[in-house]
């Protein structure tokens, strides 16, 4: 069987299946103004019991509830007592006559298909949330039997049609192991609760789950979304290893993954993401990321016939910077060329095309393109905290010329009257030797640095990175490069002004507190690398990286300096 | 009576954490609170009603506020929607 994957994990046990009634209309029709009036006091009662019912599920210190869980019930507070549904159901009781149960199940119904229409997912996963709080009050107008206080055996895996924020914050979540929902989407609330509880979970199994049976022995695949009824040996024992593994794995990113990234004696860094659209923003929350150290642009531009317009690109940044949820986001302006073609661009075969026309050069060239997007990111930063990133840079006059072109882009927008953040930062890729080695010079012109560690290592040592008869000589760890390297966090240091790294070296584990130990402050890489990367920094201290770089700086070879960092990572 | 429009700075919107707050928000003033989106206007007391309006992240709404404590419910219902918003 298969259903969603919302909540990765494995998980094995045995099921317990919940099953509902769905409440019923009586059809009764009031007779007078005395019933009627006892019918909205009914109602009132209902309500005000339900809300004790939360009262006291928010009191109980034995469920543990965590903030989310609060927010959860608050919500629900507030939709018990919502006015509008009130004024609703008192409108039905009193002109249609109709009972309080009646009314309550049609206002309840009217709601959930408006939601349930809505063209938002998260929207259409309210009705949910509706037809729970509908069913809330309607216990108590009918007083039927309380499908609360269930009761476990550990590793049970619960399988429901679905399940509400009654359910969830009611079940004794520490004996479930899992759970498959009939129901649901990924922002379902059953989907929410399962992540926010690490518990693997399925939704949206559909009607065949619901053919399981009491204490059937299940496994399913919150990753993949497979659900297994009795399965055979070789199932049982491929799933039970998959699940060691993956406990392991969840343990170390459980442990790090709230913490900040601060070594044993309080030296901290930020572990910021790599990211090519908004999409990859969920990645790089679900392994605390503190923002985004490079968003790379050219995604926008490729698979097309011409170039996106400023609306276009607005949209497209607007919505990374929306998910990075306040998080500070740098953009890098295009960097096409190289081995990065546009169709619709028409670029001339070129000898060396790492050595030609790319990235910020065909920027500076080509003013009307460049304006269009600065623009667009300028426009995105009113909705968050937004930097930008100029790739390729070889000498200040193209760091003067790039700046010039932003306050023109800046003044056009503020003549047409359109918003943006007037604290923008502006900072390069170093990543061209001439650059890192006059860092102190480039430091005066911009608010920070990002050290590209993959274009820096290729012209440093004159390797085409493309070419693989001498890919053993695209070497990081080169004296050179490291020197390199080095120069830059100093120089930037030197000048007040941020240095991060965004290139594969700031994943590497062995580069890790070499490059602490030179005073780098962020390390940006792709999101599933950070959890690694944080537990070296919170288990080393900043003493130990400075002895560290101390030693790698003087030896004199590569193999020297990978030997002893494979040496003391171990 | 006081209108103030604002841009809607959290990704998800309006949802139920950040609608729940303000009408905790609206709640506690005397004065006669309402949302606007487009054409459709509703009281901010109802939570069913501000959900309803489905707003997004990046969508613009304006406030109406009427009543005595305007002036103050008007910087409570701002903060909210310049700070406190994106942290919800």
């Amino acid at each position: 069987m298969k259903g969603i994957g919302v909540s990765p994990g494995i998980a094995i046990g045995k099921a317990f299946v919940i099953k509902k009634n769905a409440p019923a209309t009586n059809g009764i029709v009031l007779k007078n103004q005395v019933e009627i009036v006892a019918e909205i006091e009914r109602f009132d009662i209902s309500v005000t019991n339900a809300l004790a019912e939360i009262d006291a599920i928010k009191n109980n210190s034995q469920l543990m509830l965590n903030d989310d869980d609060i927010a959860i019930l608050e919500t629900q507070v507030e939709l018990i007592n919502d006015p509008q549904i009130r004024e609703d159901v008192v409108a039905k009781i009193e002109e249609e006559k109709k009972t309080a149960n009646d009314a309550m199940i049609e206002v309840t119904a009217g709601i959930v298909t408006l939601f349930e229409s809505m063209d938002d997912e998260y929207m259409r996963a309210r009705s949910a949330d509706f037809q729970d709080i509908g069913n809330r009050i309607l216990k108590y107008i009918n007083r039927t039997g309380d499908t609360n206080n269930r009761s476990f055996e550990p590793d049970t895996i619960v399988i429901a049609d679905d399940l509400t924020p009654s359910d969830t914050i009611t079940l004794d979540l520490n004996l479930v192991t899992g759970f498959a929902t009939q129901a649901g989407s990924r922002t379902s609330h059953a989907a929410i609760i399962a992540k926010s509880k690490g518990l693997p979970a399925v939704v949206a199994c559909g009607d065949e789950l619901m053919t399981i049976n009491h204490n059937d022995f299940i496994i399913l695949d919150g990753l993949s979304g497979s659900v297994y009824v009795n399965p055979g040996e070789d199932i049982i024992n491929r799933y039970s290893a998959k699940s060691a593994s993956f406990r392991q794995q969840a343990e170390v990113l459980k442990m790090v993954k709230d913490k900040p990234a601060i070594t044993a004696d309080g030296k901290q860094v930020t572990l910021l993401a790599n990211i090519s659209d908004a999409d990859d923003l969920t990645m790089v929350h679900d392994n605390g990321g503190e923002g985004v150290g490079l968003f790379r642009t050219e995604m926008l531009f490729m698979d097309r016939d011409t170039f996106p317009d400023e609306e276009e690109q607005f949209e497209f940044y607007k919505k990374a910077v929306l998910q990075a949820k306040g998080k500070p986001v740098v953009i890098r302006t295009i960097d096409i060329g190289g081995d990065k073609h546009l169709s619709y661009f028409n670029l001339l075969p070129e000898l060396n095309p790492f050595l030609g026309y790319r990235a910020i050069r065909i920027s500076l060239d080509q003013e009307g393109l460049f304006i269009v997007q600065l623009k667009a990111i300028l426009r995105a930063s009113a909705f968050g905290s937004v930097s930008i990133m100029f790739p390729m840079i070889s000498n200040a006059k193209e760091i003067r010329d790039a700046k010039l072109i932003l306050n023109k882009a800046k003044k056009e927008l503020l003549e047409a009257g359109v918003i943006f953040s007037n604290d923008v930062k502006v900072g390069i890729m170093v990543e061209i030797p001439s650059a890192a080695v006059t860092a102190d010079i480039l430091a005066k012109e911009v608010d920070f640095f990002s050290i590209g560690t993959n274009d820096l290592c290729q012209y440093t040592l004159a390797v085409d990175r493309m070419n693989e008869k001498i890919t053993h000589l695209y070497d990081p760890f080169n004296p050179g490069v490291l020197r390199l390297i080095q120069n830059i966090i100093e120089q930037g240091r030197a000048h007040n002004i941020h240095v991060g790294m965004c290139g594969e070296m700031a994943s590497d584990p062995l580069a890790t507190l070499l490059l602490l130990g030179m005073g780098l402050e962020d390390f940006s890489m792709s999101a599933a690398s950070i959890p690694a990367i944080k537990n070296i920094i919170i288990n080393n201290s900043e003493a130990k990286a400075k002895q560290i770089c101390q030693q790698v700086m003087a030896m004199d070879s590569s193999e020297n300096i990978i030997a002893y960092l494979k040496e003391i990572t171990q | 009576m006081i209108t103030k429009d604002y841009i809607i700075t959290s990704a998800q919107g309006m949802h139920a954490r950040p609608a729940t707050q303000l009408v905790k928000l609206a709640k506690g003033f005397k004065s006669a609170t309402s949302l606007k989106k487009g054409d459709k206007t509703v009281k901010l007391n109802s939570l069913l009603n501000i959900l309803s309006l489905s707003i997004k992240g990046g969508e613009t709404i304006s406030v109406i506020m009427d009543g005595e404590d305007e002036v103050s419910a008007a910087v409570v219902i701002d903060d909210f929607f310049t700070k406190q918003l994106k942290e919800l």
